[in-house]
């Protein structure tokens, strides 16, 4: 492994049912940085995420995670190695039983023994960072889903993991909420050192975050380099993604009949 | 619908049972923090009290009558005490009890972990670390095998108390002998098979509410479907399991 690399791809394929989703995938992605993962919906990005966080287990090829080989760790193993993982789902993920202060509390609570006054110190502090420190005493079900996520992030910092993980983070924030989640990712990396692997399909914002970025296309790996080189990549797969066009090498349409045949022929 | 043949059947068993390991294997984490498990206590048990003592009362009712009726033919109502406690202790308090509770209490548990695997919720946990079986699964199982002997008590006792009510109060039968009769026949060992029986029921309805919902497709009907198997499995694994335990404790 590199000695930058925090999380090292080698060879790797993952298969259901016989059907490739990611092939012969080779990635590092470097420690201390912002990592995109992008790609157009279906290519494995979210499968990907899951090989990274032991969710799944490749069918072919190992995945190394700070030193350890996935695949060898036990259910132990694969703990330990979270607790300095933070993940934030697209829906957030909130456990909805439990209030938002709760919800903070909730990976304190299950991995230490500190003091109530202290578990209050840093969750009010997590929340105060997202901006949501006077929606402590609400329940999920009262959040709007921009907040929820912003709720979900605070949470997934709250153990101060080393490597945070991120899915879709941008979808549906409108545009303060957006640049908050935006510098927020942008300062938990600078001053903590915190490797962030963001997966968006928002060419724009990664634009102005990530150091690196990794182009997912048809379940393997189209282009690598930094945002800048993604976009001045001649290649028309990488230039049709992000150019946002519909013409070009990557389908739009889902494989089907003819549109005239379809429409003309009756029941199918 | 698709046919599940005899292997799948089988390893649907080999999963249940390894499942089951791993909830057994959460009970050191759920007595370390009693506060889980007394939450669930209170939903599986407290929450199912009044269904339990509404059906108790009705159910000890019909007996009396139909105990009556059956006795009168013989000529010994007085032993109508007798009949009703052992009918309930025996049978029909941990039967009837399990019976509801799988339908009142598993089914809440079923929908609730299959609706939490749905929304993330279960991943968000394994994420932080904490593994949702002895989080989530084992104080719900634990909670269930706790309240059921309880709520099998409480029905039978009811149901005794219903039983007197319409053969003493209303057909007549003598008080004295009816509670009499029951003292001199019920015998230690009748009310032990209630209480293996109930503890049986309920280590089964826990296990399957939870192994079910853990196990849901996680959508809509997926969740759906699950829970109306936690209803199907308990029904007729607790009718199995009351013959088996039945012919072995007699």
């Amino acid at each position: 492994m590199p000695p930058s690399a925090v999380v090292l791809f080698e060879d790797v394929g993952y298969r259901v049912g016989g059907r490739a989703v990611l092939g012969n995938l080779n990635l590092s992605i470097a420690r201390g940085r912002v990592t995109a993962i992008m790609g157009p919906s279906g290519t494995g990005k979210t499968t990907l995420l899951r090989l990274l966080t032991g969710q799944i287990q490749p069918t072919e090829g190992q995945v190394t995670v700070d030193g350890r080989n996935l695949g060898q760790l036990d259910r132990d193993g694969l703990y330990a190695l979270r607790r300095n993982m933070g993940m934030l789902f697209q829906n957030g993920a909130l456990l909805t039983d439990l209030s938002v202060y709760e919800n903070v509390a909730f990976p304190l609570r299950e991995h230490t023994d500190l003091p109530e006054a202290l578990i209050r110190r840093i969750v009010l502090m997590k929340l105060e960072s997202v901006g949501l420190r006077g929606a402590a005493g609400l329940m999920p079900a009262e959040l709007s889903g921009g907040m929820a996520r912003r709720v979900a992030l605070a949470r997934a910092i709250v153990m101060d993991p080393q490597i945070l993980i991120y899915d879709e983070p941008f979808a549906g924030l409108d545009p303060i909420a957006l640049g908050m989640v935006l510098k927020l990712i942008r300062e938990l990396n600078q001053t903590l050192g915190i490797t962030s692997i963001v997966v968006s399909h928002d060419v724009h914002v990664i634009e102005q975050l990530a150091d690196d970025a990794v182009l997912l296309s048809g379940g393997g790996i189209a282009a690598v380099g930094s945002p800048a080189d993604l976009a001045r990549n001649p290649d028309p797969a990488v230039r049709q993604f992000m150019s946002g066009s519909a013409e070009g090498p990557v389908p739009f349409h889902y494989p089907a009949a003819d549109i005239k045949a379809d429409l003309l022929g009756g029941a199918p | 619908m698709t046919f599940a043949g005899p292997d799948s059947v089988i390893a649907k068993f080999g999963r249940f049972a390894l499942f089951l390991g791993r909830l057994v294997g959460g009970t050191p984490f759920v007595l370390r923090r009693p506060r889980l498990w007394i939450e669930q206590i209170h939903m599986s048990g407290a929450l199912s009290l009044v269904i339990i003592m509404l059906s108790g009362l009705f159910v000890g009712m019909v007996l009396g009558l139909q105990g009556y009726d059956l006795l009168r033919r013989f000529g010994s109502t007085e032993s109508l005490g007798t009949a009703a406690a052992l009918g309930l202790l025996r049978e029909l308090g941990p039967v009837i009890t399990a019976l509801l509770f799988a339908g009142r209490a598993g089914t809440a548990i079923t929908s609730e972990i299959g609706l939490m695997l749905a929304t993330d919720q279960l991943a968000a946990m394994e994420m932080m670390a904490v593994d949702p079986v002895r989080r989530i699964c084992a104080p719900r199982f634990l909670g269930g095998v706790a309240a059921m002997p309880f709520l099998a008590a409480i029905f039978s006792t009811i149901g005794i108390y219903g039983s007197h009510l319409v053969g003493v109060t209303l057909m007549g039968v003598d008080a004295g002998q009816f509670w009499s009769q029951m003292r001199g026949a019920v015998e230690f060992r009748d009310v032990f098979e209630g209480v293996v029986k109930s503890f049986a029921f309920g280590v089964a309805c826990s296990a399957i509410a939870v192994f079910e919902g853990y196990h849901a497709v996680p959508t809509a009907e997926g969740v759906g479907r699950a829970t109306t198997r936690t209803v199907v499995t308990s029904s007729v694994a607790i009718l199995a399991i009351d013959y088996m335990l039945t012919a072995v404790l007699l």
